[in-house]
């Protein structure tokens, strides 16, 4: 009995302990590189602490009651049935508590979704990036600059986080938060999200700038940050998406201005690389041998590797009436998706390239027979 | 009162109290209030340890990064399933049975007060479940897209959706017959002299749930039907495409989903309160408070529902409403927490297992509060919202909450229906297994979530090794101290030291004042009851 009761002790005590002594570790909340972050750490540790100095005075108080208060101690118990006085304090006290944690809250709140500058104005956003979710990757697009980035789970997380890969997850790098394409913003810079999703619901989440923001299919969701040091910020997706919602991560990019710019102009070139590659006549192997990289890493997530897909949800292409029959049908598919299934509409996902590609290495893979070549200017024909 | 004891032992003993005999009519067509409660409380612990069973295979996966045993399409199943099994199977069904069994035993009632419906509301859960676990054998597999269930993740996939959206109906239709013989049993069925601030407080925390799930059960009904019609018949309620709105459902979802918590954990409030005074030796402190907290806290849970939704996009007026409401609850909880520790206070104390869970529930449904209000501050829970953190909280207060509770229930109330004492050993490993384990279990899960580990992934980054495997650990032996608990309560059914009319020393409610085991029939004459004999019969 005894020695129970000290065990019960023992327990208490260590799980306030361990929530301070972990802290130190860095497994509290993250504070974060922007002013919201800042701002939700603070008020994350003020409501933690206020919360242990109640649990010190509530639990301690059963605690010397569970050892003063027993009957092997011979102690008689006393009959009172209420009283009204300490039931008044202990209403009025925590709706005290409340309102003082509410009015910082508050303030941070109103400063997430209406963002004032210092001197009372409506603060101005610099750039806009709009964040699309898709089963499973992200699109960005700026707004003013006219760039697109998609941005998927990177290679070697991929390839290791495969079931039987056999690769042990402590030697790769960032394991599941890593991606190919990270998206780039400048560093000082008042930018504005907008979110939204192509299929189901998804959350954009990077924890250093303080909030989660669904994007939701249908819906424009508006956030924004202001980040003050450059660096390499890593989340995840944050709402149930489907199989592969644990291996959607963001990576973003913060650059100083300067780098940024010089960025910038490197992808605008890129993108005019990009035009001149779709006017080129392919050779089949070229094509088949781009399409099986953009084969596995957009498609393969779902029709797997060897093109067995996963009936009914996700459709085998091996023997598939479709990439077996007409070439159109194929691209006017892989081009517009199919509404409500994982089957994006590629179209603005991908470029005419990847596609033709993409479709090429389909209709001549997995004992397929089509045996035809889809050149890009063909996609892009379809696509207008 | 003491006129119906002695008749009753008089006159028929305890061996042949005109038990039916033979299965069938023993339990298929049975009306009797004990029986019925009995065949839930076995259902709902087979259904804990399927749902338990299915959480084991999750902890599996997370023991350590990398996809070892499953692949991630099934581990959504898993977590899907988990929760569906749990909510719907265990935990409800748990109270349901120790309504039946101590509601019309607390009031001086011969039983339930539509005893046919009784046994409906019973029989439609196994095929509830026979229907919704049948999805793990049917092509495509199990609902994936979360207990949730949110729209279009959950349209999309193979047809488990009708499954599903048939078996909440059914699980529906159940728990509102249920609900419904709860309020009709407690409004006309106490015997002539019970008041309703006479009754205990199980029985008052019962009724405010019984509205509750008649309030909310049908609003579930309504969403999952939308789903169905937007899967089936090319409606488009909740598809953007077609001009619906997927946060639609889950306002509405939510609308259900956050009374849902309450019902879940107000009998639990109840059991508790039954528990400490009679081991304290202490009438309940401030009886009639907490009453009017239980009230509070069912009336707050309509309007607070979008605090699940701070991350979707809302107004900012809305957003500061739903927070300031949130954070209201903690006024009537806290009101419950104190009355609690004053009940302890100056009591005369021992501690036996039902005693433990107790005290284990207040300190540990208290951390799963705190965390409750932390979560409520709208702008923090935009980093809280949909990682482990979450998990911890709910998990907190549904197994250290409401789980235990009923296991306190269970033992409290044990000798009472078998008419045999637990061993008071056994039971305080049992006790003392579960509370360690399942503090290792979730409490890291807390850092988890703070360090920015997102829930429903089978997968994680290595940082989050160590506290997922620690976790692991903590789950499969809070999952094994539940096996042991089966072969406990298995013991004491089988035999062991008979227990006396009053069980325990001292113990207030009319359910002390009949034999143990309790006779199949009880309170068969209708007449006034003893008021002495009730915690709250005259003095409160």
């Amino acid at each position: 009995m005894k020695k129970a009761q000290m065990k019960f002790m023992m327990l208490i005590t260590g799980l306030l302990a361990s929530s301070m002594s972990f802290a130190e570790y860095g497994l509290n909340l993250r504070k974060g590189v922007t002013e919201f972050s800042e701002t939700a750490y603070g008020l994350h540790t003020f409501t933690l602490w206020i919360c242990i100095v109640i649990s010190i005075l509530v639990f301690g108080a059963m605690i010397y009651s569970i050892f003063a208060h027993r009957k092997s101690k011979g102690f008689k118990p006393d009959t009172f049935t209420h009283s009204t006085t300490a039931e008044v304090i202990w209403t009025i006290i925590p709706i005290l508590i409340l309102v003082v944690i509410a009015i910082p809250a508050t303030k941070a709140l109103i400063q997430m979704e209406n963002p004032m500058t210092d001197d009372g104005k409506r603060m101005s956003m610099d750039m806009t990036i709009k964040v699309t979710g898709y089963q499973w990757k992200w699109k960005y697009d700026y707004m003013e600059d006219d760039i697109s980035i998609l941005s998927t789970l990177a290679k070697e997380s991929n390839v290791a986080r495969q079931k039987g890969s056999g690769i042990d997850p402590n030697t790769v790098e960032n394991y599941l938060l890593d991606v190919d394409n990270p998206l780039v913003i400048p560093a000082n810079t008042n930018i504005r999200f907008l979110l939204t999703a192509d299929d189901v619901i998804h959350a954009w989440w990077v924890p250093d700038f303080g909030w989660k923001r669904d994007a939701i299919p249908g819906y424009i969701n508006e956030a924004w940050t202001n980040v003050k040091v450059p660096g390499t910020y890593r989340g995840q997706c944050a709402e149930l998406c489907g199989k592969d919602h644990g291996f959607m991560p963001i990576v973003v990019e913060v650059l100083s201005k300067q780098d940024y710019a010089t960025w910038l102009a490197e992808q605008k070139g890129v993108q005019e690389e990009e035009a001149v590659l779709v006017q080129t006549e392919w050779t089949k192997e070229q094509l088949m041998a781009k399409g099986e990289e953009v084969y596995n890493t957009q498609c393969a997530t779902c029709h797997l590797p060897t093109g067995a897909g996963m009936p009914p949800a996700f459709p085998a292409l091996a023997g598939s009436e479709i990439v077996n029959g007409a070439m159109e049908q194929q691209i006017e598919l892989v081009l517009n998706g199919k509404p409500g299934t994982a089957m994006q509409a590629f179209g603005n996902l991908l470029s005419e390239t990847d596609i033709a590609a993409a479709i090429t290495y389909t209709r001549n893979s997995f004992d397929n027979t089509a045996g035809d070549v889809v050149q890009p200017a063909q996609v892009k024909s379809m696509k207008q | 009162m003491s006129h119906d004891i002695t008749h009753d032992e008089a006159s028929h003993g305890h061996d042949h109290d005109h038990k039916p005999k033979g299965f069938v009519k023993r339990w298929l067509l049975t009306t009797n209030h004990k029986d019925i409660g009995t065949l839930y409380l076995i259902f709902a612990f087979a259904m804990f340890i399927i749902g338990g069973a299915m959480a084991m295979i999750i902890r599996l996966e997370l023991f350590q990064p990398g996809l070892q045993f499953i692949e991630p399409v099934f581990f959504n199943q898993m977590t899907t399933m988990h929760a569906l099994v749990m909510i719907f199977g265990a935990v409800m069904p748990a109270f349901v049975g120790l309504a039946n069994w101590m509601i019309p035993l607390m009031i001086g009632a011969p039983d339930m007060a539509l005893p046919r419906m009784n046994n409906w509301s019973f029989w439609i859960l196994p095929f509830a479940f026979a229907l919704l676990l049948s999805t793990l054998f049917i092509e495509g597999g199990s609902p994936a897209g979360g207990w949730t269930m949110y729209p279009p993740l959950s349209l999309q996939g193979g047809h488990n959706v009708a499954y599903l959206v048939f078996a909440i109906h059914l699980m529906g239709i159940s728990s509102i017959m249920g609900a419904i013989n709860v309020i009709a049993t407690i409004m006309n069925m106490r015997a002539p002299n019970v008041g309703y601030l006479n009754m205990p407080l199980f029985v008052w925390t019962w009724l405010i749930t019984a509205f509750l799930l008649i309030a909310v059960m049908p609003v579930l009904a309504g969403a999952v039907t939308m789903i169905l019609t937007d899967r089936y018949f090319d409606t488009s309620f909740f598809n953007a495409a077609g001009g619906g709105d997927p946060v639609l459902f889950q306002h509405i979802f939510w609308f259900f989903g956050h009374p849902e918590v309450y019902i879940m954990i107000l009998p639990t409030f109840g059991i508790v309160s039954e528990i400490i005074p009679t081991f304290a030796r202490k009438p309940l402190f401030g009886y009639v408070s907490m009453v009017y907290a239980t009230a509070a806290i069912a009336f707050l849970s309509f309007i607070v529902w979008a605090h699940h939704m701070f991350s979707v996009g809302m107004p900012l007026g809305g957003e500061l409403y739903f927070m300031y409401a949130t954070m209201m609850i903690a006024v009537p909880t806290g009101v419950k927490i104190f009355n609690w520790v004053a009940t302890m206070w100056r009591g005369s104390m021992t501690f036996e297992t039902p005693m433990l869970f107790s005290l284990a529930f207040v300190v540990l449904f208290s951390i799963g509060g705190f965390s409750g209000v932390m979560m409520a501050l709208a702008p923090v829970d935009l980093q809280y919202h949909d990682t482990y953190f979450i998990v911890a909280h709910f998990h907190y207060v549904l197994v250290t909450g409401a789980v235990f509770g009923i296991i306190a229930g269970v033992y409290y109330w044990i000798p009472k229906w078998s008419g045999h004492m637990y061993s008071e050993r056994l039971g305080k490993i049992h006790f003392w297994i579960s509370v360690i384990s399942v503090n290792v279990l979730f409490f890291p899960q807390h850092f988890l979530g703070l360090a920015g580990m997102p829930r429903r992934i089978p997968d994680y980054s290595t940082q989050f090794a160590e506290f997922n495997m620690m976790s692991s650990i903590g789950g499969f032996v809070f999952g094994l101290a539940q096996v042991f608990f089966i072969y406990v309560v298995w013991k004491t059914v089988r035999g062991g030291k008979k227990a006396t009319a009053e069980v325990w020393d001292g113990a207030k409610g009319l359910e002390w004042t009949v034999p143990s085991p309790a006779p199949h029939h009880t309170f068969q004459e209708f007449g006034p009851v003893d008021l002495d004999k009730m915690a709250h019969g005259k003095d409160h």
